[in-house]
């Protein structure tokens, strides 16, 4: 456990040392925020109520999913692309050696930079936000653990997607377009793009329960307290519960399957 | 992917081989650094055909990207009919527009956001003892042809909005519409440069040139009388990204601009383009002659 913790605080100070990145990550973040809240802020002035928020509480999506955004790897970046160009180049031979498990390694370093992200580009672009609009932020600090809850369980479920599809580089080599294929399915289902509850009909039922709800959906429902009650709120991070222990089971299955495929060359 | 060595070196005049020689006059030196650049860019395409599944994936994905887009807008038009007094059809136009002009200069320029990471690990010095344009280099660099699947996407929406909207339609209209697409991948192209000269002030800041592309295509595509109008004063005057689909397509639509320019500005994209390409082009080479080299 100590292992893992020095591997997540490594994880967190590499992402730390670029400032410049950091900053200019900020003012991006913020200036989509803008852009968003405004077309928002059209949307609902047009249709009150839709998809049982009302207009702060939209705009609080909007800030607070850009703030989410680094932090939960939602457009891509993250570890996959190393662990990837690891498999492929045969560096996981080295990893594999290593007296540490290989998910709990990286998941470790991936909530490491996480945490880095969250604070450092998720604190900036919500308070502009807040400046700027009106903002429907709760003022219960038991509302804000329960968030932070969520927030970490989402985490480990984007974690556990971005799994799977690093290790299938050691099927596919490069990872390029299951990356990108990745990202798209993220951008939509995770409710960046609209929140999933304006999706309509049988559609919106169906992508409410997938994985990718619970990187962000879920989260902002939980501060935005739209979950009726302490029974709603139980039962919103259950279900990111399932889904985080689901993938990271899945994760161990084919990260079995792959080791097994491993072939080392040299001497 | 291993560095290879595209143009011929100066010491390399072998037997047979026309020894080399630096191009005179600008128009020479143009001609050489289109060269180059073809030449780059015919490497990278043959390096991306040794995956194609990932090709065909990633080509796919590019595409799939900008159509969610699109979807998450058909998705908000299904609960209103109008957004900002703007139909289905004509936020399909802007949003077609914008995204095929977007792609179209991410094709040609879009990896110049890699100076930063070229000139922290020091590749930026092999590309400068070459004998092709640095700006032809860094532009080809990791060409990716995927990208045509966004321009393909921004042209069908574009078309299926042409189709639906009741245009009346005069040869200044028609004219006006892949002027706009082309006049807009240049204004987007010009700022691809400045974010790439900027880089060399900034190196890890290439991310900020995203708010201007990406984030100014998220705004783009929705109808101008939705934002703010200082917002409005901003992207028309500072950074004229208005000028990229906002201001041809309102002419083509017939409706008036919300800041109140008059309708010819709308036939002003080509020089606006060339307008931001100057101090582009510009801040470029101040960047490249201040480069100092990190060192061995």
């Amino acid at each position: 456990m100590r292992l893992y913790l020095a591997v997540a605080a490594g994880g967190f100070r590499r992402y730390a040392a670029y400032g410049t990145a950091t900053a200019a990550g900020v003012f991006t973040n913020t200036v989509f925020g803008f852009i968003v809240a405004y077309t928002y802020v059209a949307l609902w002035d047009e249709r009150p109520h839709l998809g049982g928020y009302d207009q702060a509480q939209a705009l609080t999506f909007v800030w607070v999913s850009q703030s989410l955004l680094a932090a939960g790897s939602l457009i891509g970046g993250g570890f996959q692309e190393e662990l990837q160009e690891r498999i492929r180049t045969g560096d996981i031979a080295v990893d594999l050696y290593r007296p540490a498990d290989l998910q709990a390694w990286w998941l470790a370093t991936d909530l490491g930079r996480a945490g880095f992200q969250l604070l450092g580009r998720g604190l900036l672009p919500l308070l502009a936000g807040a400046l700027a609009f009106t903002l429907a932020l709760p003022s219960d600090p038991l509302r804000w653990l329960l968030f932070l809850l969520s927030v970490a369980l989402g985490l480990v479920v984007g974690f556990g997607v971005r799994y799977l599809l690093a290790l299938a580089a050691f099927w596919l080599l490069d990872g390029s377009g299951v990356n990108l294929m990745a990202t798209v399915v993220t951008i939509f289902f995770s409710g960046m793009l609209l929140p999933l509850t304006v999706f309509p009909g049988g559609f919106g039922e169906v992508v409410r329960l997938l994985p990718w709800a619970a990187m962000l959906q879920v989260p902002l429902d939980v501060l935005l307290g739209t979950h009726a009650g302490a029974g709603g709120a139980v039962r919103a991070l259950g279900f990111q519960a399932v889904w985080a222990a689901v993938l990271l089971g899945a994760g161990r299955l084919v990260q079995s399957a792959a080791t097994r495929k491993v072939v080392v060359q040299g001497g | 992917m291993a560095e290879v060595t595209v143009a011929a070196r100066p010491e390399a005049g072998g037997p047979g081989r026309r020894p080399y020689e630096p191009a005179r006059g600008r128009v020479g030196r143009l001609r050489e650094g289109l060269r180059g650049y073809r030449l780059i860019v015919g490497m990278w395409i043959r390096s991306t055909m040794a995956y194609r599944a990932s090709f065909l994936l990633a080509t796919f994905g590019n595409a799939a990207i900008t159509v969610l887009d699109f979807v998450a807008i058909t998705i908000m038009f299904s609960h209103v009919d109008a957004l900002g007094g703007f139909t289905l059809p004509e936020t399909a136009l802007l949003y077609g527009a914008c995204s095929a002009s977007l792609g179209l200069a991410d094709l040609l320029l879009g990896n110049t956001d890699r100076v930063g990471a070229r000139i922290r690990d020091g590749s930026l010095d092999t590309m400068l003892v070459r004998p092709v344009p640095l700006l032809a280099q860094v532009a080809a660099d990791r060409f990716a042809l995927r990208r045509l699947g966004r321009i393909a996407q921004g042209l069908g929406v574009l078309g299926w909005a042409l189709s639906e909207l009741d245009v009346d339609w005069t040869p200044g209209k028609v004219l006006l519409v892949p002027v706009m697409v082309v006049a807009g991948a240049g204004i987007f192209g010009g700022v691809l440069v400045a974010g790439a000269a900027f880089q060399f002030v900034a190196g890890d800041a290439a991310e900020v040139q995203n708010s201007f592309t990406y984030g100014g295509c998220t705004m783009l595509q929705y109808p101008p009388t939705v934002f703010a109008r200082e917002l409005l004063r901003g992207v028309t005057f500072v950074v004229p990204l208005a000028f990229v689909n906002w201001l041809p397509a309102l002419y083509v639509l017939g409706r008036p601009d919300p800041l109140g320019l008059p309708g010819w500005v709308a036939f002003l994209s080509p020089l606006v383009a060339f307008a931001v390409f100057l101090p582009a082009s510009l801040a470029w080479r101040a960047g490249v002659r201040s480069y100092r080299s990190t060192g061995s």
